[in-house]
């Protein structure tokens, strides 16, 4: 049967246009259930002892999906008029929808009601979209009712009150999901069922419900309509609100359209806007911009703020303080004359699940056992949330994850809901005893994990079946395969961290002996090999553990333990370039010079022999031991000879050495509580390695790009924008430093000039140029032109990430890009639909966060996630170990605030404020800030502090509020 | 963006291996010799076919075989923005030539020397695979003005979308960016006479593709062979046989 669809659509242009499409109706769609008689029940999921069969509404779907992800949930037909309503309104509950379906463990079935012969309907005249679609879904209701007969219940779970009531008139069974939830008598569902906002129910209902809270807080969201006009026009302005982290009620909004930071001082400001919502902001007037207060740590309102937390990696994670400090001096005003604003409408919601605890508050007594509680979460820029919970007495000392719902304007904090428990927060008497049971640490790594959106649920048995079957060997067939070079005589080692189990990489050098002399320079060729393990061989596209790896994106490395992106047998021993093991690779062989210039570069598969896996501090000892000179040594010293000149070379091109704070754990092997912490000590040896990998991936990257030049993976690093550098530079002009950033050539030389009379001086200027660059990202070459492949820090016009297929994604796809560009694999098929996938990507994505590798779209997010979860866990940590012992430190100042300093502690790679006034103390007026020569100083000038002065702080971990441990730093 | 739904139909309700409907009507003009109207879905053509006939310019004249001309051309209304295509734009000119040399396999023209053969297709609704419809009235029209032909030529296109291949592609889907593979056949003697796509696709999954395209050509043919059948009883009844 045949069906037109007719719409008008307005056009790019502004055109109107007619638009036909055929719509054909079908008489083989089944019902999915596996009882019914009439229908192929191939597809049916819904199983056979069933009573009731759920049919869902789409404001079901789209305010109750964490309620339908629990497994209480069963037998439930989604109609594709509500997938549609779902995908079209909101698309990450459509993909939860969605994944929920293909669970073949979950009884969800999909209806295509809208290609059925029986249940499709028209539109009628005068009709909305909307009562049509809430008609569909009656139609199909109706439909199964009848299909299935009597012995069948069938249910349509709607919250929509006119559709219920017309569901009921044209007998269907119809209920609300409360009444509904009630019926299953499981309290604890309760608790995830959304209750409906205020905005929609009648303004006497909410009187009745909270008599106290009838003033409105929030001014009201502005209509779409208006906004759009409102920025067209040039009143509104849109941009991405971060919240302060240093101070909640201090936010931010980049924005294009005046090419500078509002600044939205406070909640009401802040109009109910979350942090990374993108708002529209109308500014201020002028005269209502606040004085000054924008450079103080404000501390105005009974929430404190996070302290003391790692140092940022990249610009990327601060907030962009562009003051506009104007160089001519004596031009006071401008100081405070940033624009200030207030949002005036969300135009995307970025709520996601946040983790947390609840407030502690008495067991309210009767009520039905239903509680209103105050979440509050571990993100401190989240505002409280407020939850209803049926077992409040359960979670007062459970760390929980709770969803936001809607923020209306009555209440001063938003509502959301219950979605699941995470573990116990541990006993008050022994966290405060520093307690060092790894229940609570297990907990707050869980937090942290969630926090970051990362996957640590053990692999599925489908993955595992993926496999191969252990125990493990090269095979016959591997080594007669054509396309794999037999390296098992040559003299491979590796060198990694100690402890390492998952060692990606092995080298290998070896000196030719046809060097030859020539103007008395004696050029010695050599070969140097890189050996990277030959992952794809085990992970083949299209299986589950391909896709698992895909979805995990990364391993993730926390203090104490690893979450890895393929299977442990995999990771620690199939793919592992253990020592003494015949194991599958993929090599890179240079010829080099001893000048370390290459000749040839070769690339293939192989089987090697690690004759030794050897730690960094092993490696080095060898090379420093001069009495050996055993093959192996040479090796080294040869391979580290070349490394020099190649790094020198990298150097000389205007690769940056940028420095981080990366600190290192000693953990105890029983408690996992951390036994000392320091920075970590990088050796030659660690250069050496890091050099023959760069040299190895930037190979690699032309060797793809040549072959597949519009959908090769690459990574590049944005050349920083000039404002993110002015911070830097500023406090550099405060020291007397003059750095020069015209290129990064220019700023690579003029930070290796930058040495202070303190020997830590350069270092700590190295980490805030560090902290202003932008972070590199992953990209496919057919999105943007050349000069926009530049690897900026390494000086690379190409780069790509080639050498760690266990643990990253990427890598595995640039295996795979490879082999094909070796003709040894066919390229996968998912390449090949790549117009289609970049279209689709440049659409919905913002070219910069994206790779438009279709699935492989959130390689660059799961990377920072990953990254963002290791340093979660290494505050965590910080704090842990600063909670038995108090210390004394030295510690530099880098950020002057009116109020106080923000210092950064070398020995621990922990930033934090520093107060000079004690809080809601009188003192306020006391200090005096110098902006340009990032000085603060007390009135009288007795005393004067200046950015990168060292002072000396003591730590200490408080715990101002019940289960909120924190970092305090005090001036001694 | 999404061509196949996880549960297996596509943007319009039908499966990957279904084509659209087809319908086609004989002796839709007239005055031409033989004429006819083909749909495919929305997609609508007719043909109007003159000849064999006197030549009309005389230094275009062959002296063993017929001269076949094509003309295609789009009517400004046939897509949904009205826009106002000129005559003889590069694209009808291309398809004009596919049409002229795809339908000349098939023409006895030897049997015809000295004379014209002029075939006029237009597109009247356009939503995707104009190509295929338009040799397809071609071939109809061709057989309805009783002009000699080895076998009846049927053309269908398929593509390759979401790692699926798709028979008979609408607008939407044609406009995806996908590979489009249009194949005619003669379709007694299973030969090709027509092969174009215009994207890059692996060795294997070209030939599943074609294979398909193939599979449609084949099912157009057999629909086509009815509606003749059925037309020449109905000229037969019409003299009163």
């Amino acid at each position: 049967m045949l069906q037109n669809k007719a719409f008008v659509r307005k056009t790019r242009g502004g055109r109107i246009q007619k638009i036909v499409r055929e719509h054909y109706l079908r008489d083989d769609i089944y019902c999915g259930s596996c009882l019914c008689q009439v229908c192929d029940t191939k597809g049916a999921c819904l199983s056979s002892p069933v009573s009731t069969i759920l049919i869902v509404d789409t404001n079901v779907v789209l305010n109750q999906i964490d309620l339908l992800e629990n497994t209480a949930i069963e037998d439930v037909v989604v109609l594709e008029v509500v997938r549609d309503e779902v995908k079209n309104k909101n698309l990450s509950v459509y993909n939860r929808l969605r994944a929920l379906c293909s669970d073949s463990l979950r009884r969800f079935f999909v209806f295509l009601n809208e290609h059925h012969r029986d249940t499709y309907v028209t539109t009628m005249v005068g009709e909305s979209p909307n009562d049509r679609n809430d008609r569909a879904i009656r139609v199909a209701a109706k439909w199964y009712q009848t299909h299935l007969g009597g012995n069948t219940r069938v249910l349509l779970v709607t919250n929509d009150k006119e559709n219920k009531r017309k569901a009921t008139e044209e007998g269907i069974t119809a209920e609300t999901v409360e009444a509904y939830v009630k019926s299953l008598a499981q309290p604890d569902l309760l608790d995830l069922v959304v209750h409906p906002t205020s905005e929609d129910v009648t303004m006497k209902n909410v009187e009745d419900m909270r008599p106290s809270k009838r003033k409105v807080i929030y001014i009201e969201h502005k209509p779409m309509s208006e906004i759009t006009t409102g920025l067209l026009r040039g009143i509104y302005h849109q941009g991405k609100l971060r919240v302060n982290r240093y101070n909640p009620f201090e936010a931010y909004v980049g924005s294009e359209s005046i090419g500078d930071e509002i600044t939205i001082h406070g909640r009401t400001n802040m109009n109910r806007a979350f942090d990374g919502d993108v708002v529209a902001v109308e500014l201020l007037p002028k005269d209502q911009w606040p004085q000054e207060t924008s450079v103080s740590i404000a501390d105005d309102e009974d929430e404190e703020d996070e302290n003391v937390h790692l140092v940022p990696g990249s610009a990327d994670d601060a907030p962009r303080n562009t003051n506009n400090v104007q160089e001519s001096a004596g031009d006071v005003v401008s100081v405070s004359c940033r624009p200030s604003g207030r949002v005036v409408g969300v135009i995307k919601r970025n709520w996601r699940s946040y983790c947390g605890s609840l407030e502690p508050m008495s067991m309210p007594g009767g009520n039905g056992g239903v509680a209103n509680a105050l979440f509050v979460s571990k993100d401190r820029r989240i505002p409280k949330i407020r939850i209803q919970t049926r077992q409040l007495g359960n979670l007062l000392d459970k760390r929980i994850v709770v969803a936001v719902d809607s923020w209306d304007r009555l209440s001063r904090y938003p509502s959301g809901h219950y979605v699941r428990t995470i573990g116990e927060i541990g006993d008050r008497d022994t966290e405060s005893e520093a307690s060092s049971s790894t229940q609570p640490l297990f907990a707050y790594n869980f937090v942290v994990l969630i926090e970051n959106d990362i996957d640590c649920r053990p692999f599925s048995t489908q993955v595992l079946a993926c496999l191969p079957p252990l125990p493990w060997s090269v095979s016959s067939e591997d080594l007669a395969n054509p396309s794999r070079q037999d390296l098992r005589h040559v003299r491979v080692f590796s060198v990694d961290p100690p402890g390492c189990k998952d060692i990606d990489d092995a080298l290998h050098c070896t000196a030719l002996p046809n060097g030859n002399f020539d103007v008395g320079v004696r050029i010695l060729l050599t070969i140097s090999f890189v050996d990277i393990a030959d992952v794809t061989n085990f992970v083949h596209p299209g299986t589950h553990l391909d896709d698992e790896a895909a979805k995990r994106g990364t391993s993730v490395y926390l203090v104490e333990r690893r979450i890895d992106m393929l299977p442990k047998p995999l990771t620690e021993d199939v793919c592992s370039l253990r020592s003494d093991v015949e194991r599958l690779a993929f090599s890179v062989i240079w010829e080099m010079t001893s000048e370390a210039d290459i000749i040839s570069t070769r690339y293939t598969k192989s089987v090697i022999k690690s004759c030794a896996a050897m730690s960094y501090i092993e490696a080095q000892a060898r090379m420093d031991d001069s009495r050996l000179m055993d093959p192996l040594t040479t090796d080294l010293r040869n391979m580290n000879a070349l490394a020099k000149i190649m790094r020198q070379r990298r150097i000389d091109r205007g690769a940056l050495t940028l420095a981080s704070a990366e600190v290192k754990f000693q953990i105890d092997t029983e408690t996992h509580d951390p036994l000392d912490i320091g920075m970590y000590q990088i050796r030659e040896a660690n250069q050496m390695i890091e050099e023959f990998m760069l040299a190895a991936n930037i190979s690699v990257a032309e060797k793809i790009l040549k072959h597949f030049h519009t959908c090769s993976l690459l990574r590049r690093h944005p050349v920083p924008a000039k404002e993110m550098l002015e911070s830097l530079l500023r406090t550099a002009v405060a020291v007397g430093l003059n750095l020069d950033v015209s290129s990064s050539k220019a700023l690579a030389d003029s930070l290796d000039s930058a040495v202070g009379d303190d020997p830590y001086f350069n270092k700590l200027i190295r980490i805030l140029a560090t902290r202003c660059m932008t972070q590199a990202v992953y990209f496919c070459s057919g999105d943007l032109s050349p000069p926009e492949f530049l690897h900026y820090g390494l000086a690379a016009p190409l780069y790509t990430h080639f050498t760690s297929p266990i643990r990253r994604y990427a890598d595995v796809i640039v295996h795979r890009l490879l082999a094909a560009a070796l003709g040894i694999y066919k390229l996968p098929p998912i390449f090949q639909d790549r117009a289609q996938l970049t279209n689709i990507a440049d659409i919905t994505l913002s070219p910069v966060q994206v790779v438009i590798l279709g699935k492989f779209s959130d390689l660059n997010y799961r990377h920072r996630n990953a990254q963002m979860a290791g340093r979660a866990s290494v505050e965590l940590h910080t704090l842990i170990y600063f909670r038995k012992r108090p210390t004394d430190a030295e510690a530099r100042i880098v950020k002057i605030r009116a109020n106080g300093f923000i210092v950064f502690v070398p020995k621990y790679g922990i930033e934090g404020l520093l107060y000079l006034t004690p809080k809601g103390g009188s003192g306020a007026g006391e200090w005096v800030v110098d902006e340009e020569h990032q000085k603060v100083k007390k009135m009288d000038g007795s005393i004067s502090y200046s950015v990168l002065q060292i002072v000396k702080i003591h730590m200490e971990v408080v715990e101002p509020q019940p289960n909120r441990p924190k970092l305090e730093l005090t001036l001694i | 963006m999404e061509y196949v739904s996880p549960e297996g139909l596509r943007l319009d309700g039908r499966r990957p291996m279904e084509m659209r409907q087809i319908r086609a009507e004989i002796g839709a003009v007239g005055k031409a010799d033989g004429s006819a109207v083909f749909e495919m879905g929305n997609t609508k053509v007719i043909a109007a076919v003159y000849g064999p006939r006197e030549v009309q310019n005389r230094s275009q004249q062959i002296n063993d075989k017929a001269l076949v001309r094509c003309e295609y051309s789009m009517a400004n209304f046939s897509t949904g923005d009205r826009m106002r295509k000129q005559k003889g734009d590069r694209r009808s000119t291309e398809i004009s030539l596919v049409i002229r040399q795809t339908m000349e396999a098939c023409i006895l023209t030897h049997l015809m020397p000295r004379s014209q053969i002029d075939i006029f297709v237009q597109v009247l609704q356009a939503d995707g695979g104009t190509r295929s419809a338009c040799i397809n009235a071609a071939t109809l029209a061709l057989a309805d003005a009783g002009i000699p032909m080895c076998d009846l030529i049927t053309s269908c296109s398929a593509g390759y979308l979401n790692s699926t291949p798709l028979l008979d592609l609408n607008y939407v889907e044609d406009s995806a960016g996908g590979a489009d593979v249009t194949v005619g056949i003669l379709a007694k003697s299973d030969k090709v006479t027509l092969l174009q796509m215009d994207a890059k696709l692996p060795m294997d999954i070209f030939e599943n593709i074609m294979q398909l395209a193939v599979e449609g050509c084949k099912a157009i043919a057999n629909y086509i062979r009815e509606v003749l059948l059925e037309n020449t009883k109905k000229l037969e009844h019409r003299r009163g046989v």
